[in-house]
This record gives C-alpha cells, sequence and structure tokens, in this order.
C-alpha cells in the first residue's frame, strides 16, 4: 500500500510538473512576444494594456489587435502623445481563455497599466469586465461583440454588438435580394454565437426571409458538419448563415465543397481570418460574404494609409479586428483629451473621467465616419459587406 | 435519400472510431490496461503528416507510412518508459500514469506546433462518387475510410488466428503467467501490441483529419474518448467488438443529429452507451470474464 501511494503520489507529481512546465514556458514564450514600447520620455506615460490571443483558436483576431494597437500608439506617440504625455503599450496573451485572460490582466496590472484596451474575444472579455470595475479601470474593447461585455459602466465597445450583427445581416440579406431562404449553422456552447443567431432569425422573419434550418453544433462536436449542411441542402437553402469563428467555418466551407453543395455563405465579424489559416485552400472561401464595419480596399486616405503601414510592418493586410483596434487607441486619445486627463490621477478617477466623456465624443475613424456611443457602452456606426474575391477581401 | 447519406456519414465516422477502438481494445486484452494516451497518438500521427505532406510537399504515401513509423516507435518508446516499470504495479496507478501521458504528449505538441489551427490537405484524392443523379455523393474520404476500416479488421483477425505472434498475444491476454512459463517472451508480445496499435492510430488519424480537415494539439482527445466509448460499446478485449461498437456510434452519433437534437448527439451516444451497458455490462460481444483471485 505504501509503494502504491508512493508510485501514485509520484506519477502525479510528475504529471502536474509536466502539465506545469509546459504552460509556463508557453507563458514566458508569450511575455518575450510582446512588446512595451513607447515610455521614450522619463516624465510621466499613459500606460495602455490590452490583452487578446495571439496563440490558440482565434489567434489571428489577437495579433492583428496587438499589430494595429501598436503602430496607433506609435502614430500618436510621434505626434506628440496624449495631452503632451507619452504612451505606453504593453500587450499579453490569453489564448482566449477567460481565466488565463484574468492573469493576464492581473500582470498588466502589476505593470502599471491605466487603461485597458481588451480582451479581444467576449467569453475571455466578460471574465476582465468584472476585475476591472472592481478596479474602476476605463476598459474599450476593440472586438468583444456580446452585450454582456458592456453590462458595467466602465466598459466600452469600438465593434457593434451580437445582435446588432445579427439584424444588420438579416437586413443586408433581405435589402440586397441574395436569398429568400436560408439556413443557419451556429454554435450554441458560445454565447457570441448564439446571440448573434438570435436577433438574426427574429430579423429574418420579420423581413420575410424564410429560415428553413438552424442547425448547431457545440465545443465538443464541432469537427463533422456534414449532418448540418445536409439538412440546410435538402432544406433548400440558398444562403448559409455562419456567426461562427472562422477554424469552424473552414472545416464547413471544406465539407460543403465535398458533398458538393454551393450555396452563398454569408457570415460576421468571427469569419474574418478564415483566409490565414494555415495550408487552408482559400478558393473554397471565394464568393464568401461577410457584414464588417471596414474593408482594407477602401479608397480614403486613412484606410490607405493604415493599410500600407500595416503591410509595411507586418507584411499582411490587415483584417477588421486591426481596424476596430486601431480606432479604440484613437478613442481612448479622443475621450482623454475631451477629460483633460494626465497619466497621475488614479485609476478609479481616469475611469470615471473617461467614462463620463464617452457619450459626448465623436470618433471619425477606420471602421466608421463620426462614431458615437452610448452611456451603455454600445457604438454606433454603419456596417459594409465585403466579399471574397481571388483570396482577397473586396468590398461590395 | 437524405436517411441514405446519414447512413453512410455515419458509417465513414464509425469506421475512424473503430480503428482507433482497436488500439484502446488491444491493449486492453493484453496488458489489462486503459491506455488514455492512445488518442495523443493519433495527433502526434496528424502532425507528422501534416508537416510532411502539406509543409514539405511529400507524396500522400511516403507521408503516411512515415507517421506510422512514428507513431510505432512512439507507442513502443511510451510503453517502455511509462508503463513496463509499472507492469506489477495495481492498475490505477498505470491508468493515472496514461493520463499524466496524454496530458505530456498534448503539451509537448502546443510547444512544438504551437496553438493555432492548421488546416489538414486529404490524403486522399479519389474524387466523389455521385449515385443517383447526384442526389446522393459519397467523398472519395469517405470510401477510402470504410475500406481501410475493413482491411485493418481482416488483416488483424488474421495476423491473431494464423501467425505465431499473434498466437502469442493470446495467450498474453489470457493468462500472463502462463504463457511466460509455456515460453512465450511476454514483454515482446506486449511491445508488439502497442506498436500495432499505435501503427494504427496514426492511420486513423491521418483519415480523421482528411475527413474533418483542421489540426491541433487537442485534435486527438475527443474521437479518442468515443472510440474508447465505441470500445466498451463493442466489448472492450474483442476485435469485432471495436468494429460493431465503432460504427454503430458513428451512426447513433450522426442520426441522432440529424433526427433529433444536433445539440444533444453526445448525450445520444452517451445515454445508449448507458443502456446497453446496463442491459449487458461486458458490452455486445463481450466475453464474461471471471476474476482471478
Amino acid at each position: 500500500m505504501k509503494k502504491f501511494m508512493s508510485v501514485l503520489l509520484a506519477t502525479a507529481m510528475v504529471a502536474t510538473c509536466l502539465a506545469g512546465c509546459g504552460q509556463k514556458s508557453e507563458g514566458a514564450s508569450q511575455a518575450a512576444g510582446t512588446e512595451a514600447a513607447g515610455a521614450s520620455t522619463d516624465g510621466a506615460v499613459f500606460k495602455i494594456g490590452s490583452i487578446g490571443p495571439t496563440t490558440g483558436d482565434a489567434a489571428i483576431y489577437g495579433q492583428a489587435v496587438m499589430n494595429a494597437a501598436q503602430i496607433a500608439v506609435d502614430e500618436i506617440n510621434a505626434a506628440g502623445g496624449i495631452n503632451g504625455y507619452q504612451v505606453a503599450f504593453k500587450y499579453e496573451d490569453d489564448q482566449a481563455d477567460a481565466e488565463k485572460s484574468v492573469n493576464a490582466y492581473n500582470s498588466l496590472k502589476d505593470w502599471g497599466m491605466q487603461i485597458l484596451m481588451g480582451s479581444v474575444t467576449t467569453t475571455a472579455c466578460i471574465a476582465v469586465t468584472d476585475k476591472t470595475a472592481e478596479d474602476g479601470m476605463f476598459q474599450l474593447t476593440p472586438s468583444a461583440s456580446s452585450t454582456d461585455v458592456i453590462i458595467n459602466d466602465n466598459v466600452f465597445q469600438a465593434c457593434f454588438t451580437d445582435p446588432n450583427q445579427g439584424t444588420a445581416s438579416a437586413q443586408y440579406i433581405a435589402d440586397n435580394g441574395l436569398a429568400t431562404k436560408v439556413a443557419v449553422i451556429y454554435d450554441s456552447s458560445s454565447v457570441y454565437s448564439s446571440g448573434i443567431e438570435a436577433t438574426f432569425v427574429e430579423e429574418a422573419q420579420a423581413k420575410g426571409l424564410e429560415v428553413v434550418a438552424e442547425e448547431s453544433f457545440t465545443a465538443d462536436s464541432k469537427t463533422d458538419f456534414s449532418t448540418q449542411l445536409q439538412k440546410a441542402q435538402s432544406a433548400g437553402a440558398e444562403l448559409v448563415f455562419l456567426p461562427i469563428y472562422y477554424t469552424e467555418a473552414s472545416i464547413i466551407l471544406t465539407q460543403a465543397n465535398g458533398m458538393g453543395y454551393a450555396p452563398t455563405f454569408f457570415g460576421v465579424d468571427g469569419i474574418d481570418g478564415i483566409l490565414g489559416v494555415e495550408n487552408f485552400d482559400t478558393s473554397l472561401a471565394e464568393g464568401v460574404v461577410l457584414l464588417t464595419p471596414f474593408a482594407a480596399d477602401a479608397a480614403d486616405e486613412a484606410t490607405q494609409s493604415f493599410v500600407a503601414k500595416y503591410k509595411e510592418a507586418y507584411g499582411e493586410t490587415p483584417n477588421q479586428f486591426a481596424a476596430d483596434a486601431y480606432d479604440a487607441i484613437y478613442v481612448i486619445k479622443a475621450a482623454a483629451e475631451k477629460a483633460g486627463a494626465t497619466p497621475d490621477m488614479s485609476v478609479s478617477d481616469l475611469g470615471a473621467a473617461l467614462t463620463a466623456v464617452m457619450p459626448e465624443i465623436s470618433v471619425d475613424g477606420l471602421t466608421g465616419v463620426g462614431m458615437t456611443w452610448k452611456a451603455t457602452g454600445e457604438v454606433s456606426k454603419a456596417p459594409k459587406a465585403v466579399v471574397i474575391k481571388d483570396g482577397a477581401y473586396v468590398a461590395m | 435519400m437524405n436517411f441514405l447519406s446519414y447512413l453512410i456519414n455515419g458509417i465513414s465516422l464509425g469506421s475512424v472510431y473503430a480503428i482507433i477502438a482497436l488500439g484502446y481494445t488491444m491493449v486492453y486484452g493484453i496488458a489489462k490496461m486503459l491506455n488514455f494516451a492512445h488518442g495523443d497518438v493519433i495527433m502526434v500521427g496528424c502532425y507528422v503528416t501534416f508537416l510532411t505532406m502539406s509543409r514539405q510537399g511529400w507524396h500522400p504515401l511516403p507521408a503516411v507510412l512515415l507517421s506510422m513509423v512514428v507513431c510505432t516507435a512512439l507507442g513502443i518508446t511510451i510503453e517502455k518508459i511509462a508503463y513496463k516499470p509499472l507492469r506489477r504495479a495495481i492498475p490505477l496507478a498505470v491508468l493515472i500514469t496514461a493520463i499524466g501521458v496524454s496530458y505530456f504528449l498534448q503539451n509537448a505538441a502546443l510547444l512544438i506546433f504551437g496553438a493555432d489551427t492548421k488546416s489538414f490537405t486529404s490524403v486522399v484524392t479519389l474524387p466523389a462518387l455521385k449515385l443517383a443523379d447526384g442526389a446522393l455523393t459519397i467523398s472519395g474520404t469517405t470510401i477510402v475510410t470504410v475500406v481501410a476500416c475493413i482491411v485493418i479488421m481482416v488483416a488483424l483477425s488474421l495476423f491473431i488466428k494464423k501467425t505465431k505472434a499473434g498466437q502469442a498475444m493470446l495467450a498474453v491476454s489470457e493468462d500472463k503467467d502462463a504463457a511466460q512459463l509455456m515460453g512465450v517472451n511476454v514483454n515482446a508480445t506486449i511491445s508488439l501490441t502497442f506498436a500495432i496499435g499505435s501503427g494504427l492510430a496514426a492511420i486513423a488519424g491521418v483519415l480523421f483529419c482528411s475527413a474533418y480537415p483542421t489540426l491541433t494539439p487537442y485534435t486527438g482527445s475527443m474521437p479518442g474518448i468515443k472510440a474508447f466509448t465505441a470500445a466498451v460499446f463493442g466489448g472492450i478485449g474483442s476485435i469485432p467488438g471495436a468494429l460493431i461498437g465503432g460504427i454503430l456510434l458513428g451512426i447513433i452519433e450522426i442520426l441522432g443529429r440529424a433526427y433529433i437534437s444536433s445539440q444533444l448527439s453526445d448525450a445520444i451516444v452517451f445515454a445508449v452507451l448507458i443502456i446497453v451497458l446496463l442491459v449487458k455490462p461486458t458490452g455486445i460481444l463481450g466475453k464474461k470474464m471471471q476474476e482471478k483471485v
């Protein structure tokens, strides 16, 4: 018995040790990958932290946010900073996981973060909002789109809320006559996906679209979609609405192709990034339509300058998450200038000051002209639709 | 026609479960242990194929063969390092070790390959079969998966019945000590079992990823659990049981999703498992085994 206990304890120890080691070194490499830039003057600086996945399923979003925010911070610093103070920016990886996101938040607080631009994904962001509310810290998420994110007064969104995405998608499909019979495939275990699905179906019915199939999957069964596609096909759906992330969408496109089913696939911001999946055959995504506030080929000067800078620095075309993050940094700047904020204010004073002026500001950004905010935290701006053509996003 | 196509999808998914379940069932039959790291060996096999085929541009055949070699070596190594020293320990200790190995493989893959999803190119280039004027489409991957499953089952049954090594496996599974007294090299036989099981895991992994083309360090865990369920369903320790269990599980899962609820498909699968085990505690083809005292 004694021997058994020792063997058991030893194996348990080895197992936890191995698991722990894996995670720890991973954490270290993430920290090394992020940059603390900007703090060039010796005086006080605004410390803006950001959290999002740079590894894992949603890595493309987090990376885009990190890169674009860095561009915005560098521009602001070069132009003299916010209210004359330079901005320091630090980014932490959370792998789109709630627990890791809270850990990242704590380590950013140790660094001295005063304003949070994050988290990038909804589930992780909800976990962090409780912490920022306790600390009274101003939080602006570039892309977490659930309404649950903005329950607390101190949290604002730079992106559309989920209900808006669902409603806007249904309106777009109906107004442009893309289809009359639509099917939906959504992830019922995700707040993001089921939130959009609910409002989409409601608005679609109000607009006279026929929702012929409402199919779901869960986090545990997200590899086989043949059944859901089959049901959509036999119900005669001309358009399949996919309020899901690009990882699953890439499987759906592959399987639909395999079974010879070619409806119009219509997605929202979660589909953005599908062209970046390693080894994915982008010809399968040809003709996929997605609703997004940003199109990289837009002709205005701000977009073109941002896209050029981003391409030069990171070698790829920025997606909508990059644009939202870029705008988010400028929104923070606008709010801080309106409130006359200085870096020596306490975190909660700064939070209260910025929260108070948010409903009063209007920002012209990449993702919308004259963006305004409600006191609830919701943004108001107009969506655009883009279509994937020859492996790139093109405005419709 | 829809029903037929659901059924074919179910058989295809079930065939993959059946090949994975073989690994569980053979190891259980012979070493009397649950090798929970089996699902993660599948994942390693997929990464090897992905790296050689998609990154280096190899032909699918040598890529799959190499991944079988790597998985076989990995299976033998795991057995030698993690399980062999515990051969006389109580089963619980080995079970915990297996869970440890499983986490080790997942975390190692996370470190080496990163957590981002990779899109897996199907190794099957066969065109889809269109029947009844295109109303029924059977993908090339499905055909290859089902054929591979049948070939493996037949080959394995022949191997066990006709060869000396196969007979030795049968002997060890019945009574380890008696087999040793009869001159069977028990350690070599157990190693061989792990080698075959892990080599099959590589094939199963490649077929699974060809049908459901994404690859992450956690790719092996869910099919691993389902295949373990299939092995128990069919009667753990029985090779035909793994086939029947796997295919039934696949069909129930797909039909459940199609006709009952796409959210409840996993719940339905496990509910059926519970009912089967209540009626027949050793699984569909399980032998009633007397505990040795």
